[in-house]
Parts: C-alpha cells; structure tokens; sequence
C-alpha cells in the first residue's frame, strides 16, 4: 500500500525523525494560511500523488515551459499562485504513464538550504533475507540510472535483525554517504529512528531521495516515499487509515474487496486464472500469440462461486475487454465451483465478447459439463496452447 | 531415490484442525498412505483429530511433544498468517529436519525474524507461500493435486504452485514421471532457494532431468544459473527445461506472489532467460510446452 509523500513524513516525524514543517492542503484559498504557519522566507509547493519524477513533471494544461509538479516560492504570494497552477490540473511523470494523475493535494513545505543532496532507502534484500539500507552520494536523482551508470557509488548494509543497526552499521552508512561532524551525529539518531520506523510499521520501502545536508551542517529528510506491506496491515489500523482510494485503479479497488489479486493493464483480452504464476504464463501467452492481455488476475485457491463470479464481473465490466480467456488448473480449487461462479456471472451480467475456458485438475468433468449444459457461447480449450489461440483468433475476428 | 520426502517420512501437521488443514491431511492420507502422524494444538492436546471418512490422528499441544512421541521428522504448517511464523519458528525449536509452511500471506517482517533463527538451526524449510512437495507414490505434503503425478525421472522446482502442476502433468504426459515435485514458493524471503534444490536433483541418481519455473522478482534465477553454470564446469549436468513467469508484467506492480515484482530495474523476465539459457537450461516461450522442451532437452 502506497501513501503520500506529507503522510509519510507524519509517520517518520513521530519517531524524531528531522523533517521540514509542513501544511497539507486541498483548496487554493488554503495555500495563504497554510504559507502563513511556516517560517520562510523560502517555501516549497509539492504535488501529492503516489508517483515519482512529479519535480521534472509537466502539467497538461498548463504550457510546456511551465514548471512541473514541486515548485520554490520566494513568498506567500507565489505559493498561492504555484497552487492555483497545480490544484486540479493533470500532473504526467516518467511513473504516471501518459495519462497522467490529477493533483487533488498540494504538500506547502518549509525551504531549506541545500548543500549536499543524498540518497538513502530501506528495504528488504531478498537475497540475504535482511532488512538493508542502500544509500548513495548521489541524490536527488534517478537511482535507477545511478544504479546503471555507477554501481559503485551505491552501498548496501544489511542489518542483523536480532542485533538491529549497530554503531558499525552506522559507521558503514556515514562513510558511504561521506558524513562528518554534525551531520555524522545526526546520522547516528537517525538511521536508527529510520529502521526501527520501518521494522515496527511494515514498511515495504523508504525512500528518502533526497536526504539533504543542509548549510549549516544538519540532516534532513527532504522527501520521503513510504509504501507497506499489505500483508501486515492487519496489525496497523493507523497506517490502513492513510489508504487514498483516489489514487488507486477503480476496478483494483473492487477487486481487493474480493480479496482477488487484479492487476489492471493496458490489452484487451480479460483473463481470469487461478495461481500467481499461473495468471503471469496466461497474460505471457496471449503476448505470444500477438495480442496484449487487459489484466492480472489471480482469483487464489479457496475462491468460492461468488468470488469467481465477483472477478468475472470485474474483467467483464472493462469496457477494453474484447475477449475473456478463463485459465484454470484445478488443485485446492476445484473446476465445478469456476464452472458455477462463470455461468452465474454471465446469467446476471451477460456475455457481450467471446469467451474461451480452460479447465483442467480437479473435478475437471463436472465443471465442463456444467459449461456445456449452460447453454452459454463459451468455446472449450484443450490445454493453455489452444486457449491462447482460440482467443487471440476469436478476437482478431 | 527421491529428495527430502520419501514414503517413510513421518509428518505432524501444525494447524490440523482448521478446514484447510483438515482438508489437505484427509488427502496426504488418501495418496498412497503418506504418514502424516498427528496435528499440533496448543490447547487440545490429547485430543484425537477425525477426517471425513473416519481417519483419526492424536493432537499433541507442542511440536516438540509430537516428535517426540511419534517420531515424526517433518511438519508442515497450514497455521493462518499473523501466527505461522511463530509455528514456524516453534518447529525449528524442536529440531524439526523439514518444514514446510503452505500459508499465504505472511507480513515480510515475521519472515526476516524466522530466516535469521533458520540459518542458526539444523532445519530446513520449504515456503512459506508455496504448494509444497511430492515424491510420487510414496509422500504428499502440501495442496497439490495428487493425481497429476507419476513416478519417473524429472525434478522439479518451481516458485509457483499451479505452473508446478503444469510442469508435472505434462511430464506425466510425456510418460516421464517425477522423482520429487517441490513448490519453493513465492514469497520474497523464504527457506530454500533454488540453489538448493537444484543441489538435490543433481545429486539424485534417479533424477534424469530438471524442470525449473521461476517468476519476475529477484534474483534467485539468475543465482540459480550461475550454480548450474559452476556445476557443469566441475563435471556435474543434466538435461533442463525451464519457464520464467511474468514477460509482459509491468515494473513495480506486484502481481499476485509477494515475491513477482520488478522493482529498482531488477528481477525482471528477459535477464532471468537469458541467464538461464546462458547456464544451458532450455526456455521455453509457452507454459503450455514444458514437457515437449524438456523432452527435446533430453535427446541433445
């Protein structure tokens, strides 16, 4: 789960983390008033949508010379001015895709003078099983294409969970980012703080691109992307709270009321399929046979009729979809119960696309034969192979 | 011979008495009398557990208790998400050799806590997140479809459960059979890679050839290639087949499996095939030819 960049600061300001004070707000008559709490002279106005690059990002409305989504003020009347550009108007990234993210909330943040920018993030390294920092001297940039161009100039430590961050630990993080003195001395607090944030929270990433030294000599986290593992939030009912469904796909929001694992795509063959890896091979496939898939969508194992009938309505109800090729190996799951949940999908919703069906593994025969006794078009496939096919050919007309 | 599993291997079951658990022992049981000796409740020990055809095992209240009374050296954990690393970890505490944790779901965290016990411990663990393993006609542990499998030649390791039932049915079909079927899982931190597996198999005499099913995320494959590279140099090599899950998946979405995402520029599908094509392992494009490569493999 994704949250915005103000509300991740909140979460890294309750454990002492060094932030910059800052308003969040929804409305241009708000940005006066929000500008008014904070120091200056120097202020800062940030675009809050759950996508990266918004600084380096246009706005469609506005011309292409205008500045992009993060903006410096000099004064309260440029803040105003800066949110009455941005509030509402379509922000377009490298993350965002073409469409763009409209910017329903603006971030009015202290300024700070810079004198280094840094990178710093905390994840888990699969391949160690540990939680590890990675930090870089090189801020404030794309670490994709740092991490391309110079690996050498990115560090990892992994940290001991029984032990946490030990002083070698932060000796290893301060050499790397090449801290002394003062910023040395709040690298000892905060690397700490940082860790033990995102080991109590769950955090899946924290980033912090950049983490500044300021001029006079102090650490500050200058922005901060935070996205948590859902598969802890049952233990967070604070973090669940900072959820922003406007952020988030409308059909992917339906699906997770389903507990359905959907991804939405840019093709237009639907797919419904039980299994991660299963649903992957299935989007793969119809790619083979040249066509682009509409979706992921993994209805798990234990799905009973209504939630097969919950995802069938959700491909279906995407008006991309111009085929639906359903994928079942049958083990937990069992092909009667797709079978079922299928035919009560289409009676209620109907059938406007082709449709092509794949059954295979347990209880195979009881669900072809709840299929062809349906009375509905659907088209039998042998094996995965001939689904594709038959898809691709039905929809290719 | 097989790995891990045979058909004297003795299995407690943690989370016996959920449905789950309940439904997946009555068919171990049913799948050429798989030992499964008894379930673990921390409250109803002493108790008996009664499937629906009238099969009883004991509960025992610890692990620890259960092997000790049955002589059981593996258990595999159906326990529910917030508690099952703590199964896990009460299952390495009582020096269990083999655990394999089927559930979904498990908080990253909870896994990193369990991974640093496991390295200091004798125990090896499969999962969690995965369908677990078979050895045909002999030993089910986990949720896959027994009737899929025959007993022959292939082993195979996957990080997807019903690409792992693809994998084996299609062997099947090709009239191969498998030695050993294990699901490694697909989570992003995890008891056993592929590394390890691949070990096994190579070290197998009755292992003829391997099938391999990775997936987007991480780097486990690339690793994986690199070993086998290694391995053919010092003389060890069998015939391989193998398919990387998630070509058309976008970067940093995480698609179903914890563990499938393309994150940071990394883990993606096109830099696992060519590895693995690099370390000799036949790719195939389709999910659906996995059998049919695997036996082009075979004949050079």
């Amino acid at each position: 789960m994704n949250i915005h960049e103000y509300q991740a600061k909140q979460v890294l300001k309750s454990y002492g983390a060094p932030v910059a004070e800052g308003v969040a707000i929804l409305k241009v008559e708000e940005a006066e008033a929000a500008a008014k709490q904070l120091p200056g002279p120097l202020y800062v106005v940030k675009s809050q949508i759950h996508a990266g690059g918004r600084g380096k990002g246009k706005f469609k409305e506005l011309s292409p010379e205008a500045k992009g989504g993060v903006r410096l003020a000099k004064s309260i009347e440029e803040v105003v001015s800066h949110s009455k550009d941005m509030l509402g108007n379509t922000l377009v990234t490298a993350q965002t895709g073409d469409a763009g993210k409209q910017v329903n909330r603006l971030y009015i943040e202290d300024g700070a003078d810079i004198d280094r920018e840094l990178y710093l993030s905390i994840l888990v390294d699969r391949a160690v099983g540990r939680v590890a920092f990675v930090v870089s001297t090189e801020g404030g940039m794309d670490i994709e294409a740092v991490a391309h161009d110079t690996p050498e100039k990115i560090v990892t430590v992994a940290i001991d969970p029984e032990a946490g961050v030990t002083t070698a630990d932060v000796s290893k993080i301060n050499a790397a980012l090449k801290l002394d003195g003062e910023a040395a001395k709040d690298g000892e607090k905060l690397f700490p703080i940082l860790y033990k944030a995102f080991t109590e929270k769950d955090m899946a990433l924290l980033e912090v691109n950049p983490l500044i030294v300021m001029e006079n000599g102090r650490l500050r986290v200058l922005d901060a992307k935070v996205s948590f593992d859902g598969n802890a939030l049952f233990r967070h009912d604070d973090i669940k709270e900072l959820r922003d469904e406007t952020e988030e796909d409308a059909k992917e929001i339906e699906a997770s009321k389903w507990d359905l694992a959907y991804v939405a795509l840019d093709g237009n063959i639907g797919c419904m399929v039980n299994g991660a890896g299963l649903a992957m091979a299935t989007m793969d496939i119809i790619k083979l046979y040249g066509k682009e898939p509409a979706n992921f969508c993994d209805v798990g194992g234990g799905a009973g009729k209504d939630k097969v009938a919950a995802a069938f309505k959700i491909i279906t109800a995407d008006p991309k979809v111009e085929g639906i090729l359903v994928n079942i190996f049958g083990g937990i799951m069992k092909c009667d119960v797709i079978a079922e949940g299928v035919v009560a999908a289409v009676q209620e919703v109907g059938l406007k696309v082709p449709l092509v069906v794949r059954l295979e593994g347990t209880n195979v025969e009881l669900g072809k034969k709840i299929l062809n006794e349906s009375g509905l078009a659907i088209t039998a496939a042998d094996d995965l192979d001939d689904a594709a096919k038959k898809i691709v050919a039905a929809v290719n007309g | 011979m097989s790995i891990l599993i045979n058909k004297d291997t003795k299995v407690l079951v943690q989370g016996l008495t959920g449905k789950t658990g309940t439904f997946h022992t009555e068919q171990a049981l049913a799948y050429h009398g798989t030992q499964m000796v008894g379930g673990i409740h921390p409250k109803k020990g002493g108790e008996n557990w009664s499937g629906a055809k009238g099969e009883t095992l004991p509960i025992f209240s610890s692990v620890a208790e259960g092997k000790e009374r049955t002589g059981a050296t593996a258990s595999v954990v159906y326990v529910p998400p917030a508690g099952a690393a703590a199964a896990i970890i009460e299952a390495i505490e009582a020096e269990m050799e083999l655990i394999v944790c089927i559930t979904e779901g498990i908080p990253v965290m909870d896994m990193v806590k369990v991974k640093a016990r496991l390295d200091r411990s004798k125990s090896r663990l499969i999962g969690p997140n995965c369908p677990g393993l078979v050895t045909p006609d002999e030993c089910k542990i986990g949720i896959m479809p027994g009737s899929i499998f025959r007993k022959g030649s292939v082993g195979v390791v996957s990080r997807s459960g019903t690409l792992t039932y693809e994998a084996v049915f299609q062997t099947t079909n090709e009239g191969l059979g498998q030695t050993t079927a294990v699901g490694i899982g697909g989570d992003p931190v995890k008891g056993t890679e592929f590394i390890d597996i691949l070990e096994m198999f190579l070290a197998d005499d009755e292992t003829k050839s391997i099938i391999m099913i990775g997936e987007i995320g991480g780097s486990a494959e690339e690793d994986a290639a690199q070993f086998l590279k290694d391995e053919a140099k010092r003389g060890r090599k069998k015939p391989m087949a193998g398919f990387i899950a998630g070509r058309t998946a976008p970067a940093g979405r995480t698609m179903g499996h914890a563990g499938a995402v393309i994150s940071g520029g990394k883990g993606g599908a096109e830099d696992k095939i060519s590895a693995m094509e690099e370390a000799g392992i036949r790719v195939s494009p389709s999910p659906a030819r996995l059998g049919q490569t695997l036996v082009e493999a075979l004949k050079g």
